[in-house]
Protein backbone atom coordinates (compact mmCIF):
# COMPACT_ATOMS: atom_id res chain seq x y z
CA UNK A 1 0.00 0.00 0.00
CA UNK A 2 2.04 2.74 -0.84
CA UNK A 3 1.06 6.08 -1.97
CA UNK A 4 2.92 9.10 -3.95
CA UNK A 5 0.96 11.26 -1.87
CA UNK A 6 2.27 9.81 1.57
CA UNK A 7 4.49 11.26 3.98
CA UNK A 8 6.08 9.60 6.45
CA UNK A 9 8.37 10.07 9.51
CA UNK A 10 8.45 13.83 9.05
CA UNK A 11 9.12 16.66 11.59
CA UNK A 12 5.40 17.20 11.88
CA UNK A 13 4.87 13.74 12.82
CA UNK A 14 7.39 13.51 15.25
CA UNK A 15 6.17 16.32 17.14
CA UNK A 16 2.65 14.84 16.10
CA UNK A 17 2.95 12.09 18.80
CA UNK A 18 4.49 13.97 21.21
CA UNK A 19 1.36 16.42 21.35
CA UNK A 20 -0.76 13.45 22.10
CA UNK A 21 1.22 12.63 24.99
CA UNK A 22 0.08 15.58 26.53
CA UNK A 23 -1.81 16.49 30.09
CA UNK A 24 -0.05 12.62 30.74
CA UNK A 25 2.48 10.46 32.51
CA UNK A 26 5.40 8.32 31.12
CA UNK A 27 6.17 5.84 33.46
CA UNK A 28 9.75 3.93 33.43
CA UNK A 29 9.18 0.16 33.61
CA UNK A 30 11.55 -2.89 33.65
CA UNK A 31 9.41 -5.83 32.64
CA UNK A 32 5.64 -6.77 31.06
CA UNK A 33 4.56 -6.88 34.07
CA UNK A 34 5.09 -3.35 35.35
CA UNK A 35 4.19 -2.02 31.74
CA UNK A 36 0.91 -3.85 32.11
CA UNK A 37 0.64 -2.09 35.60
CA UNK A 38 1.60 1.01 33.87
CA UNK A 39 -0.65 1.23 31.63
CA UNK A 40 -4.23 -0.22 33.40
CA UNK A 41 -3.13 2.65 35.64
CA UNK A 42 -3.24 5.30 33.09
CA UNK A 43 -0.20 6.01 31.98
CA UNK A 44 0.14 7.64 28.36
CA UNK A 45 3.76 5.77 27.08
CA UNK A 46 5.91 3.73 28.74
CA UNK A 47 9.49 3.90 28.85
CA UNK A 48 11.59 0.63 28.43
CA UNK A 49 14.47 0.68 30.50
CA UNK A 50 16.76 -2.52 32.23
CA UNK A 51 17.31 -0.87 35.90
CA UNK A 52 15.40 2.47 37.41
CA UNK A 53 18.01 5.53 37.82
CA UNK A 54 17.73 5.08 41.17
CA UNK A 55 18.95 1.11 40.98
CA UNK A 56 21.18 2.50 38.07
CA UNK A 57 22.94 4.76 40.93
CA UNK A 58 22.87 2.51 43.49
CA UNK A 59 24.98 -0.61 41.54
CA UNK A 60 27.18 1.60 39.73
CA UNK A 61 29.42 0.54 36.44
CA UNK A 62 28.42 1.53 32.92
CA UNK A 63 24.29 1.78 32.07
CA UNK A 64 23.36 0.85 28.80
CA UNK A 65 20.16 0.41 26.56
CA UNK A 66 18.09 -2.27 28.18
CA UNK A 67 18.49 -5.98 26.41
CA UNK A 68 16.04 -6.54 23.30
CA UNK A 69 14.21 -8.88 25.07
CA UNK A 70 13.15 -6.71 27.48
CA UNK A 71 11.93 -4.19 25.75
CA UNK A 72 10.70 -6.81 23.14
CA UNK A 73 8.27 -8.07 25.96
CA UNK A 74 7.10 -4.78 26.83
CA UNK A 75 6.10 -3.85 23.41
CA UNK A 76 4.42 -6.97 23.12
CA UNK A 77 1.93 -6.11 26.35
CA UNK A 78 1.67 -2.53 25.36
CA UNK A 79 -1.10 -0.72 23.57
CA UNK A 80 0.40 2.62 23.96
CA UNK A 81 4.03 3.78 22.98
CA UNK A 82 6.55 2.70 24.23
CA UNK A 83 10.17 4.58 24.60
CA UNK A 84 13.22 3.31 25.23
CA UNK A 85 16.71 5.10 26.45
CA UNK A 86 19.89 5.03 24.67
CA UNK A 87 23.48 6.59 25.64
CA UNK A 88 24.27 9.73 25.00
CA UNK A 89 26.02 9.60 21.40
CA UNK A 90 25.09 6.10 20.92
CA UNK A 91 24.15 6.10 17.56
CA UNK A 92 24.19 2.15 17.11
CA UNK A 93 21.92 1.48 19.75
CA UNK A 94 19.47 4.19 18.67
CA UNK A 95 19.62 2.21 15.02
CA UNK A 96 18.76 -0.90 16.83
CA UNK A 97 15.78 0.58 18.58
CA UNK A 98 14.84 1.98 15.40
CA UNK A 99 14.77 -1.30 13.77
CA UNK A 100 13.09 -2.90 16.91
CA UNK A 101 10.25 -0.44 15.93
CA UNK A 102 9.97 1.24 20.06
CA UNK A 103 8.02 4.43 18.95
CA UNK A 104 10.09 7.02 20.85
CA UNK A 105 13.96 7.13 21.77
CA UNK A 106 14.87 8.93 25.02
CA UNK A 107 19.04 10.08 23.87
CA UNK A 108 19.34 9.63 28.12
CA UNK A 109 21.81 11.14 30.81
CA UNK A 110 20.59 8.13 32.93
CA UNK A 111 22.43 5.80 31.10
CA UNK A 112 26.21 6.36 30.92
CA UNK A 113 27.32 8.73 27.78
CA UNK A 114 28.81 6.92 25.44
CA UNK A 115 30.77 10.00 23.75
CA UNK A 116 31.58 12.86 25.90
CA UNK A 117 31.56 15.89 23.16
CA UNK A 118 28.58 15.02 20.62
CA UNK A 119 25.04 14.53 20.52
CA UNK A 120 23.09 11.86 18.23
CA UNK A 121 22.29 13.58 15.18
CA UNK A 122 18.74 12.76 15.30
CA UNK A 123 17.56 13.91 11.74
CA UNK A 124 19.37 10.89 10.37
CA UNK A 125 16.66 8.99 12.09
CA UNK A 126 12.63 8.11 11.23
CA UNK A 127 11.80 7.54 15.09
CA UNK A 128 11.45 10.85 17.09
CA UNK A 129 13.80 11.72 19.99
CA UNK A 130 13.42 13.12 22.99
CA UNK A 131 16.21 14.61 24.90
CA UNK A 132 16.63 16.15 28.68
CA UNK A 133 17.71 19.76 29.36
CA UNK A 134 18.91 21.86 32.45
CA UNK A 135 18.03 25.22 30.71
CA UNK A 136 16.98 27.03 27.21
CA UNK A 137 20.01 26.78 25.57
CA UNK A 138 20.56 23.41 25.93
CA UNK A 139 17.50 22.37 25.14
CA UNK A 140 17.66 24.57 21.64
CA UNK A 141 20.28 22.37 21.08
CA UNK A 142 19.04 19.15 21.35
CA UNK A 143 15.75 20.56 18.85
CA UNK A 144 18.75 21.90 16.09
CA UNK A 145 19.78 18.45 16.23
CA UNK A 146 16.45 16.86 15.84
CA UNK A 147 14.64 16.36 18.74
CA UNK A 148 11.04 16.50 18.93
CA UNK A 149 10.68 16.67 22.59
CA UNK A 150 11.77 17.66 25.30
CA UNK A 151 12.08 17.56 29.22
CA UNK A 152 13.91 18.54 31.91
CA UNK A 153 17.34 16.37 33.32
CA UNK A 154 16.13 17.30 36.91
CA UNK A 155 18.06 14.26 38.99
CA UNK A 156 17.21 10.98 38.20
CA UNK A 157 16.35 8.16 40.56
CA UNK A 158 17.27 11.00 42.92
CA UNK A 159 13.22 11.22 44.61
CA UNK A 160 13.58 14.55 44.72
CA UNK A 161 12.05 17.38 42.77
CA UNK A 162 14.13 20.09 43.37
CA UNK A 163 16.80 19.71 40.28
CA UNK A 164 13.23 19.53 37.94
CA UNK A 165 11.85 22.71 39.30
CA UNK A 166 15.24 24.59 39.13
CA UNK A 167 15.51 23.09 35.44
CA UNK A 168 11.23 24.29 34.35
CA UNK A 169 11.99 27.54 36.03
CA UNK A 170 15.39 28.16 33.99
CA UNK A 171 13.33 27.23 30.83
CA UNK A 172 10.47 28.72 31.32
CA UNK A 173 11.94 32.38 32.69
CA UNK A 174 14.83 31.90 29.42
CA UNK A 175 11.63 31.84 26.79
CA UNK A 176 9.82 34.96 28.68
CA UNK A 177 13.05 36.63 28.15
CA UNK A 178 13.43 35.73 24.75
CA UNK A 179 9.47 36.73 23.88
CA UNK A 180 10.41 39.96 25.11
CA UNK A 181 13.49 40.81 23.10
CA UNK A 182 13.86 43.30 20.54
CA UNK A 183 15.19 41.58 17.39
CA UNK A 184 18.25 42.72 17.77
CA UNK A 185 19.44 40.88 20.94
CA UNK A 186 18.51 37.82 19.23
CA UNK A 187 21.78 37.18 17.72
CA UNK A 188 23.83 38.29 21.21
CA UNK A 189 21.56 36.03 22.64
CA UNK A 190 21.98 32.66 20.68
CA UNK A 191 25.89 33.63 21.44
CA UNK A 192 25.44 33.75 25.20
CA UNK A 193 23.34 30.23 25.00
CA UNK A 194 24.99 28.39 22.38
CA UNK A 195 21.96 28.39 20.23
CA UNK A 196 21.45 28.78 16.95
CA UNK A 197 19.41 32.05 16.52
CA UNK A 198 17.16 30.28 14.01
CA UNK A 199 15.58 28.98 16.58
CA UNK A 200 15.98 31.47 19.45
CA UNK A 201 13.85 33.56 16.43
CA UNK A 202 11.26 30.37 16.40
CA UNK A 203 10.87 30.53 20.38
CA UNK A 204 10.33 34.45 20.16
CA UNK A 205 7.71 34.35 17.77
CA UNK A 206 5.74 31.34 19.23
CA UNK A 207 7.79 29.58 21.89
CA UNK A 208 9.73 26.27 22.36
CA UNK A 209 8.86 24.42 19.39
CA UNK A 210 8.54 21.00 20.80
CA UNK A 211 6.30 19.89 23.46
CA UNK A 212 8.29 20.67 26.94
CA UNK A 213 7.83 18.09 29.45
CA UNK A 214 8.98 17.05 33.04
CA UNK A 215 11.53 14.52 34.26
CA UNK A 216 13.87 13.51 37.12
CA UNK A 217 13.04 13.18 40.80
CA UNK A 218 9.26 13.04 40.47
CA UNK A 219 7.85 11.13 43.65
CA UNK A 220 4.35 12.00 44.55
CA UNK A 221 1.25 13.54 42.63
CA UNK A 222 1.95 16.72 44.62
CA UNK A 223 5.51 16.83 42.51
CA UNK A 224 3.51 16.15 39.78
CA UNK A 225 0.88 18.82 39.64
CA UNK A 226 4.11 21.46 40.76
CA UNK A 227 5.73 20.65 37.55
CA UNK A 228 2.50 21.06 35.33
CA UNK A 229 1.33 24.18 37.43
CA UNK A 230 5.48 25.22 36.45
CA UNK A 231 4.32 24.72 32.81
CA UNK A 232 5.18 21.04 31.80
CA UNK A 233 2.84 19.75 29.29
CA UNK A 234 3.21 16.20 30.89
CA UNK A 235 5.28 14.28 33.35
CA UNK A 236 7.99 11.45 33.13
CA UNK A 237 8.20 9.41 36.27
CA UNK A 238 11.05 7.16 36.71
CA UNK A 239 12.14 5.30 40.10
CA UNK A 240 8.98 7.48 41.79
CA UNK A 241 6.54 4.73 40.91
CA UNK A 242 8.06 1.12 41.01
CA UNK A 243 10.45 1.96 43.83
CA UNK A 244 6.86 3.45 45.96
CA UNK A 245 5.44 1.06 48.42
CA UNK A 246 2.03 0.85 46.45
CA UNK A 247 3.03 1.26 42.86
CA UNK A 248 -0.11 0.76 40.99
CA UNK A 249 -1.61 2.99 43.92
CA UNK A 250 0.56 5.75 43.12
CA UNK A 251 1.07 5.03 39.09
CA UNK A 252 -3.24 6.26 39.11
CA UNK A 253 -2.67 8.91 41.62
CA UNK A 254 -0.30 10.29 40.05
CA UNK A 255 -1.95 10.33 36.46
CA UNK A 256 -4.77 11.58 38.00
CA UNK A 257 -2.74 14.66 39.53
CA UNK A 258 -1.25 15.69 36.46
CA UNK A 259 -4.99 15.66 34.54
CA UNK A 260 -6.33 17.90 37.71
CA UNK A 261 -3.17 20.09 37.99
CA UNK A 262 -4.99 22.60 38.88
CA UNK A 263 -7.16 21.72 41.33
CA UNK A 264 -6.48 21.28 45.10
CA UNK A 265 -9.59 19.09 45.71
CA UNK A 266 -8.51 16.52 42.84
CA UNK A 267 -5.02 16.70 44.11
CA UNK A 268 -5.92 16.03 47.94
CA UNK A 269 -7.80 12.85 46.52
CA UNK A 270 -5.41 11.87 44.93
CA UNK A 271 -2.80 11.97 47.42
CA UNK A 272 -4.90 10.52 50.12
CA UNK A 273 -4.36 6.89 51.63
CA UNK A 274 -0.97 6.52 49.35
CA UNK A 275 2.33 4.43 51.51
CA UNK A 276 5.42 5.69 51.60
CA UNK A 277 6.80 7.24 48.74
CA UNK A 278 10.48 6.23 47.13
CA UNK A 279 13.13 7.26 49.23
CA UNK A 280 14.64 10.58 48.69
CA UNK A 281 18.66 11.65 48.13
CA UNK A 282 19.62 15.18 49.23
CA UNK A 283 20.92 17.06 45.48
CA UNK A 284 23.52 18.25 48.34
CA UNK A 285 25.40 15.13 49.38
CA UNK A 286 25.95 13.78 45.73
CA UNK A 287 29.48 14.10 44.55
CA UNK A 288 29.85 16.57 41.05
CA UNK A 289 30.30 12.39 39.32
CA UNK A 290 26.87 11.29 40.88
CA UNK A 291 25.04 14.21 39.23
CA UNK A 292 23.42 12.52 36.31
CA UNK A 293 22.21 16.11 34.81
CA UNK A 294 26.05 16.90 33.95
CA UNK A 295 26.27 14.37 31.88
CA UNK A 296 25.37 16.00 27.88
CA UNK A 297 25.94 19.81 27.40
CA UNK B 1 -20.53 32.96 15.56
CA UNK B 2 -21.62 32.71 18.97
CA UNK B 3 -21.27 29.30 20.31
CA UNK B 4 -18.79 27.95 22.58
CA UNK B 5 -16.63 24.58 22.14
CA UNK B 6 -15.86 22.50 25.16
CA UNK B 7 -12.43 20.74 24.80
CA UNK B 8 -12.36 17.31 26.52
CA UNK B 9 -9.20 18.41 28.74
CA UNK B 10 -8.31 14.72 30.68
CA UNK B 11 -5.34 14.04 28.19
CA UNK B 12 -4.25 14.61 24.91
CA UNK B 13 -4.01 17.02 22.83
CA UNK B 14 -6.55 19.60 23.70
CA UNK B 15 -5.11 22.70 23.57
CA UNK B 16 -4.66 22.86 19.37
CA UNK B 17 -8.16 22.01 18.76
CA UNK B 18 -9.14 24.90 21.07
CA UNK B 19 -6.93 27.21 18.69
CA UNK B 20 -8.40 25.76 15.65
CA UNK B 21 -12.10 26.70 17.24
CA UNK B 22 -10.73 29.91 17.95
CA UNK B 23 -9.63 30.34 14.83
CA UNK B 24 -13.14 29.96 13.19
CA UNK B 25 -14.43 32.65 15.39
CA UNK B 26 -15.80 30.16 18.21
CA UNK B 27 -15.67 29.99 21.82
CA UNK B 28 -13.62 27.29 23.51
CA UNK B 29 -13.42 25.91 27.08
CA UNK B 30 -11.44 23.05 28.44
CA UNK B 31 -13.74 20.87 30.39
CA UNK B 32 -12.25 18.14 32.82
CA UNK B 33 -15.75 17.18 34.97
CA UNK B 34 -18.79 17.87 34.54
CA UNK B 35 -19.39 21.02 36.05
CA UNK B 36 -19.40 23.07 32.27
CA UNK B 37 -21.42 20.32 30.24
CA UNK B 38 -24.41 22.66 30.82
CA UNK B 39 -22.55 26.03 29.19
CA UNK B 40 -21.42 24.31 26.13
CA UNK B 41 -23.09 23.77 22.56
CA UNK B 42 -20.61 20.69 21.53
CA UNK B 43 -17.66 19.00 23.04
CA UNK B 44 -14.40 17.74 21.47
CA UNK B 45 -13.20 14.54 22.55
CA UNK B 46 -9.47 15.03 21.17
CA UNK B 47 -6.59 12.39 20.27
CA UNK B 48 -5.05 11.16 23.23
CA UNK B 49 -3.95 7.28 24.51
CA UNK B 50 -7.35 6.20 24.31
CA UNK B 51 -6.80 4.23 27.58
CA UNK B 52 -5.57 7.07 29.68
CA UNK B 53 -9.18 8.90 28.58
CA UNK B 54 -10.99 5.59 29.96
CA UNK B 55 -8.98 5.60 33.18
CA UNK B 56 -9.58 9.79 33.74
CA UNK B 57 -13.48 9.44 32.82
CA UNK B 58 -14.88 9.10 36.37
CA UNK B 59 -18.33 7.31 36.89
CA UNK B 60 -19.89 10.03 37.28
CA UNK B 61 -18.69 12.27 34.42
CA UNK B 62 -18.83 9.54 31.99
CA UNK B 63 -22.27 8.57 33.03
CA UNK B 64 -23.28 11.83 32.31
CA UNK B 65 -21.52 12.26 29.02
CA UNK B 66 -22.77 9.46 27.36
CA UNK B 67 -26.46 10.09 28.66
CA UNK B 68 -25.86 13.84 27.26
CA UNK B 69 -24.41 12.82 24.19
CA UNK B 70 -26.89 9.66 23.56
CA UNK B 71 -29.67 12.40 23.60
CA UNK B 72 -28.55 14.35 21.10
CA UNK B 73 -25.54 16.30 22.43
CA UNK B 74 -23.20 17.88 20.11
CA UNK B 75 -20.11 15.98 19.65
CA UNK B 76 -16.50 15.58 17.35
CA UNK B 77 -14.30 12.55 18.32
CA UNK B 78 -10.78 12.39 16.67
CA UNK B 79 -8.74 9.26 16.62
CA UNK B 80 -8.22 8.47 20.48
CA UNK B 81 -11.63 10.29 20.70
CA UNK B 82 -13.03 8.14 18.05
CA UNK B 83 -12.76 4.97 20.19
CA UNK B 84 -13.92 6.11 22.82
CA UNK B 85 -17.35 6.53 21.15
CA UNK B 86 -16.96 3.66 19.22
CA UNK B 87 -19.23 0.42 19.81
CA UNK B 88 -16.51 -2.65 19.36
CA UNK B 89 -12.89 -1.55 19.67
CA UNK B 90 -10.06 -4.64 18.70
CA UNK B 91 -6.45 -4.77 19.08
CA UNK B 92 -7.14 -4.94 22.20
CA UNK B 93 -10.42 -5.55 23.03
CA UNK B 94 -11.65 -2.57 25.30
CA UNK B 95 -14.42 -0.79 26.75
CA UNK B 96 -16.13 1.94 25.30
CA UNK B 97 -18.83 4.51 25.39
CA UNK B 98 -20.77 2.35 22.78
CA UNK B 99 -22.45 5.56 21.03
CA UNK B 100 -20.79 5.20 17.47
CA UNK B 101 -22.17 2.48 15.48
CA UNK B 102 -18.68 0.93 14.15
CA UNK B 103 -16.23 -1.07 14.28
CA UNK B 104 -12.46 -0.05 15.18
CA UNK B 105 -9.55 -1.40 15.39
CA UNK B 106 -6.50 0.47 17.29
CA UNK B 107 -2.79 0.91 16.00
CA UNK B 108 -4.25 -0.52 12.99
CA UNK B 109 -1.70 1.33 10.78
CA UNK B 110 1.35 0.19 12.78
CA UNK B 111 3.85 1.91 15.29
CA UNK B 112 4.61 5.52 15.21
CA UNK B 113 7.21 4.39 12.36
CA UNK B 114 4.25 3.88 10.43
CA UNK B 115 2.80 7.45 10.90
CA UNK B 116 1.79 9.19 7.78
CA UNK B 117 0.77 12.39 6.55
CA UNK B 118 -1.73 11.99 3.13
CA UNK B 119 -3.79 13.91 0.43
CA UNK B 120 -4.99 10.93 -1.12
CA UNK B 121 -8.24 11.05 0.27
CA UNK B 122 -11.75 11.14 -1.55
CA UNK B 123 -15.12 12.68 -0.54
CA UNK B 124 -17.89 10.69 -0.56
CA UNK B 125 -21.30 11.84 -2.48
CA UNK B 126 -22.81 12.29 0.80
CA UNK B 127 -19.50 14.30 1.66
CA UNK B 128 -19.21 16.38 -1.10
CA UNK B 129 -22.69 17.72 -0.58
CA UNK B 130 -21.96 18.90 3.23
CA UNK B 131 -18.77 20.23 2.35
CA UNK B 132 -20.09 22.22 -0.63
CA UNK B 133 -21.55 24.01 1.72
CA UNK B 134 -18.17 25.43 3.67
CA UNK B 135 -15.80 28.13 3.73
CA UNK B 136 -12.68 26.51 3.43
CA UNK B 137 -14.29 23.95 0.75
CA UNK B 138 -11.69 24.32 -2.07
CA UNK B 139 -8.84 23.73 0.38
CA UNK B 140 -6.30 20.72 -0.50
CA UNK B 141 -7.34 18.77 2.30
CA UNK B 142 -4.79 16.20 4.35
CA UNK B 143 -4.87 13.83 7.26
CA UNK B 144 -2.29 13.52 9.93
CA UNK B 145 -2.24 9.59 10.99
CA UNK B 146 -0.70 9.21 13.97
CA UNK B 147 -0.85 5.51 15.56
CA UNK B 148 -4.19 5.96 14.20
CA UNK B 149 -7.41 3.70 14.64
CA UNK B 150 -8.73 1.91 11.25
CA UNK B 151 -12.71 1.89 10.73
CA UNK B 152 -13.09 -1.58 10.18
CA UNK B 153 -16.96 -1.74 9.28
CA UNK B 154 -19.77 1.00 9.95
CA UNK B 155 -23.75 0.64 11.11
CA UNK B 156 -26.59 1.12 8.33
CA UNK B 157 -27.13 4.56 10.39
CA UNK B 158 -23.36 5.44 10.18
CA UNK B 159 -22.47 7.84 7.18
CA UNK B 160 -18.91 7.60 5.49
CA UNK B 161 -18.09 11.30 4.26
CA UNK B 162 -14.08 10.71 3.52
CA UNK B 163 -12.24 7.82 2.67
CA UNK B 164 -8.40 6.91 2.81
CA UNK B 165 -7.74 3.80 0.41
CA UNK B 166 -11.64 2.62 0.89
CA UNK B 167 -11.60 3.11 4.15
CA UNK B 168 -13.86 5.52 6.29
CA UNK B 169 -11.25 8.34 7.63
CA UNK B 170 -14.56 10.82 8.83
CA UNK B 171 -18.15 9.63 9.61
CA UNK B 172 -21.43 10.93 10.93
CA UNK B 173 -24.32 9.03 12.94
CA UNK B 174 -26.44 12.11 13.92
CA UNK B 175 -24.93 14.37 16.69
CA UNK B 176 -21.76 11.91 16.21
CA UNK B 177 -19.08 13.56 14.00
CA UNK B 178 -15.66 11.54 13.87
CA UNK B 179 -12.47 11.14 12.45
CA UNK B 180 -9.34 8.73 12.59
CA UNK B 181 -6.66 11.11 11.97
CA UNK B 182 -6.10 14.68 13.39
CA UNK B 183 -7.14 18.01 11.60
CA UNK B 184 -5.90 19.74 14.38
CA UNK B 185 -2.51 19.20 13.41
CA UNK B 186 -3.21 20.51 10.08
CA UNK B 187 -3.40 23.82 8.46
CA UNK B 188 -5.15 21.76 5.84
CA UNK B 189 -7.91 20.57 7.44
CA UNK B 190 -9.82 23.40 8.77
CA UNK B 191 -12.80 22.56 6.79
CA UNK B 192 -13.16 19.45 9.34
CA UNK B 193 -13.47 21.53 12.16
CA UNK B 194 -15.61 23.89 10.11
CA UNK B 195 -17.87 20.60 9.15
CA UNK B 196 -18.36 20.25 13.00
CA UNK B 197 -19.50 24.16 13.76
CA UNK B 198 -21.57 24.30 10.93
CA UNK B 199 -23.49 21.25 12.53
CA UNK B 200 -24.79 23.00 16.01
Amino acid sequence: MTNTNENKNTRRLKVGLAEMLKGGVIMDVVNAEEAKIAEDAGAVAVMALERVPSDIRKDGGVARMASIKVIQEIMKVSSIPVMAKVRIGHFAEAQILEELGVDYIDESEVLTPADEEFHIDKYEFKTPFVCGAKNLGEALRRISEGAAMIRTKGEAGSGNIVEAVRHMRKIMSEIRLIKSAGNEELVTIAKNMGAPVEIVSMVKESGLPVPNFAAGGVATPADAALMMQMGAESVFVGSGIFKSEDPAARAHAIVQSVTHYNNPAKLLEASKDLKEAMPGLDIHLLKDEERMQERGW
Amino acid sequence: MNKTIGILALQGNFSLHAKRIEELGAQSVEVRDCSLLESIDGIIIPGGESTTLLKLLDTKFRTTLTEKISKGFPVFATCAGLILLANKVINPEQTSLNLLDIEVERNSYGRQIDSFITKDLSWTKEGEEIKNNLNNNHETLEAVFIRAPKIKSIGKKVISFLTYNDTPVLVKQNNILACSFHPELSKEAYSIHELFLASL
